[in-house]
């Protein structure tokens, strides 16, 4: 381990010094134009329970997202991992990358809008324009969109260490495809299944770009609420200690699928 | 189990331009344990994939006890194939691996429990029922392998050179296993192999293939002995091969003359007159070889040992002939001590076989 000390002093500075910096602030009290006041408090948890509603909404929506990208992503995965052109399909799965994602998300109110292109055809045919932007439906959508190429990538990574065989052997031994994919692919993905469950849900449990373009006010996630105390109430401890909140609901979720993993 | 009766009928088979396999025409008979051998990318596992229902082919039929099984996919049909991962389901245990085809078939639990408690007990591997394949060695892989493709009943069970992965003792091992497999169970096994030594000690017969056509059906002992072509000749066994000139023909026998080896007798194994040119193969087993010169044998010539590769129960002799062909002798060891003085390198010997053991391999008329 010769580089231990590296990976040390990297974890040090970009992970637990930040961290420890935002777990110490949102035990201290407010100052009113931002900043913390040097003063033990508890009052910014106490705060917490009012937004358990927005919790809960942002673990569905979070939670229903991660579903839906997860089941986008594994055909396309097993499809890449069967395919010749693995390396230009994978170029393909990353290329939006290329883009900044708040243009992307910009996009898709160009497309969803309420002169957007969908309604501006419907229009075309002489239907009533449909009001596709803020409400959960679209933040699901683009949370959907964004992160499908972290869910597609791990996924096939491993589809792609599957011995082709074992697929052909349940074929073989009476499976149709439908029992094969389940009963065969997918166990047998489980690795892949997990982080691309870790990549999709924690950064979307965490949205605050996507659901502040497209959501509506029934669909502002906790990351909305955080950066509206950060920088419109200035209340940096209350910001802390929802950002804290918002780590114990992800390591909850993991640990319960993780748990739930090991019990099979 | 009843074993099933399959025909290939003129199967033609393309990838792309590059043809697989070609007009290729087989009967496997009831029950019948029948080897496909070949060299590597001969077209041989992909006519056994064509079998199991993984490949279409282009031209002809594939018939299961008088019936095409072309139309239905892999998943219907009532064979089984054993592949060369043998590809365990890694997640499943051995019992579950076995349990999977019944499982898929809506088998209650009791049943399950007897037909693969039964298939254990066949493999021998009851105490390693709840292991994960990760956890067994490459022959109890295999014979799990087994077990899980039986467990459908199949009519035909085909084997992809399920023997390759393991070494050399346990491939002898599994190999006399596999024959006493086929002997209970009753069904047509169909093994694709490229060694020939498998093929040949198991099999009741054998397809000889090269180049997607198959190039001789026969049992092992017309594989070995009566060579069809070259290609068979040198393909199974190592042999002499020689191109001699016929210069007499008599009633049994032609006189014959090889370069580099000089005039002998050949037994008339095929038509030919004097004048033509034939192909011969004379295995290295048939050969005598001594320091006196023999009396009894027609067909002695005079060399010097020119290679010798000691292989413990036999030794392998390269000898030059006077006029320059090197001869492949090879000599059993059946005795301790006793066998005649021990033959070494740059010893002057004599060579000499019965005219009998020759085979005329191919007739090149003028």
């Amino acid at each position: 381990m010769k580089y231990t000390a590296v990976y040390v002093l990297w974890l040090l500075v970009l992970f637990l010094v930040p961290l420890s910096i935002v777990v110490l602030f949102s035990f201290l009290e407010p100052r009113v134009h931002g900043g913390v006041l040097w003063s033990f408090s508890l009052r910014s948890y106490s705060y917490l329970p009012q937004y358990l509603r927005l919790i809960w909404r942002s673990v569905w929506i979070a939670g229903v997202s991660t579903i839906l990208t997860l089941v986008l992503a594994l055909p396309v995965a097993f499809y890449i991992s069967k395919s010749r052109h693995k390396n230009f399909l994978l170029l393909l799965v990353v290329v939006p990358f290329w883009t900044n994602s708040l243009i992307r998300i910009y996009a898709w109110r160009v497309i969803l809008g309420n002169n957007g292109v969908i309604n501006q055809f419907l229009n075309r045919f002489g239907l009533e324009p449909v009001q596709f932007l803020y409400n959960p439906f679209a933040v699901i959508l683009v949370i959907v969109y964004t992160y499908l190429p972290f869910a597609i990538l791990p996924l096939f990574s491993s589809m792609e260490k599957v011995d082709e065989s074992i697929l052909e052997a349940a074929l073989d031994l009476g499976a149709n495809k439908r029992e094969v994919f389940v009963k065969v692919l997918l166990p047998n993905v489980k690795a892949g299944l997990l982080s691309a469950f870790v990549f999709v849900f924690i950064p979307a449990l965490g949205s605050y770009a996507i659901p502040d373009l497209v959501g509506g006010l029934n669909s502002k996630m906790i990351g909305n609420e955080i950066a509206r105390q950060l920088l419109i109430v200035k209340n940096w401890p209350v910001a802390s200690a929802m950002s804290n909140l918002l780590i114990v609901v992800s390591l909850v979720g993991i640990l319960l699928i993780m748990r739930r993993e090991k019990m099979k | 189990m009843v074993g099933g009766e399959i025909s290939i009928l003129n199967v033609n088979k393309f990838f792309g331009d590059f043809q697989v396999l070609k007009n290729v025409s087989l009967e496997i008979r009831k029950g019948e344990f029948f080897s496909i051998l070949g060299p590597s990318g001969c077209g041989k596992t992909t006519l056994l994939r064509v079998i199991a229902g993984f490949e279409d082919v282009q031209e002809g039929d594939v018939l299961l006890d008088g019936e095409s099984i072309l139309h239905l996919p892999a998943n219907k049909r009532p064979v089984n194939i054993i592949f060369q991962s043998y590809a365990l389901f890694p997640h499943l245990t051995v019992f579950e691996n076995i349990a999977f085809p019944l499982r898929l078939k809506k088998f209650t639990e009791g049943e399950i429990k007897e037909r693969v408690g039964n298939l254990l007990n066949l493999i021998r591997m009851e105490e390693h029922a709840f292991k994960y394949p990760s956890q067994l060695s490459g022959g109890q892989k295999q014979r799990v392998a087994i077990a899980r493709a039986l467990a459908n009943e199949p009519r035909v069970l085909l084997l992809d050179e399920p023997l390759s992965a393991l070494d050399a003792k346990l491939r002898q091992e599994l190999l006399i296993e596999l024959d006493n497999l086929h002997d209970k169970v009753g069904i047509t096994f169909v093994y694709v192999t490229h060694d020939q030594t498998e093929a040949i000690s198991v099999s009741d017969r054998v397809a000889l293939m090269n180049d997607g056509k198959i190039i001789q059906i026969g049992t092992p002992y017309e594989i070995y002995e009566s060579p069809v072509n070259v290609f068979a000749a040198t393909f199974i066994g190592e042999t002499n091969l020689m191109k001699v000139d016929v210069l007499e023909v008599e009633e049994e026998y032609y006189v014959v003359e090889a370069p580099g080896v000089g005039v002998f007798r050949c037994y008339k194994d095929k038509e030919a007159k004097a004048g033509d040119r034939l192909i011969l193969t004379l295995r290295p087993e048939k050969i005598r070889i001594s320091k006196q010169k023999p009396v009894i044998f027609e067909n002695v010539f005079h060399g010097i040992i020119e290679e010798e590769i000691y292989m413990g129960y036999q030794t392998k002799y390269f000898v030059r002939l006077d006029e320059g062909y090197i001869m492949k002798v090879y000599k059993q060891h059946v005795r301790y001590l006793l066998d005649e003085p021990i033959l070494h390198w740059k010893d002057e010997v004599y060579v000499s076989w019965d005219p009998n053991d020759s085979f005329i391999v191919e007739v090149l008329t003028s």
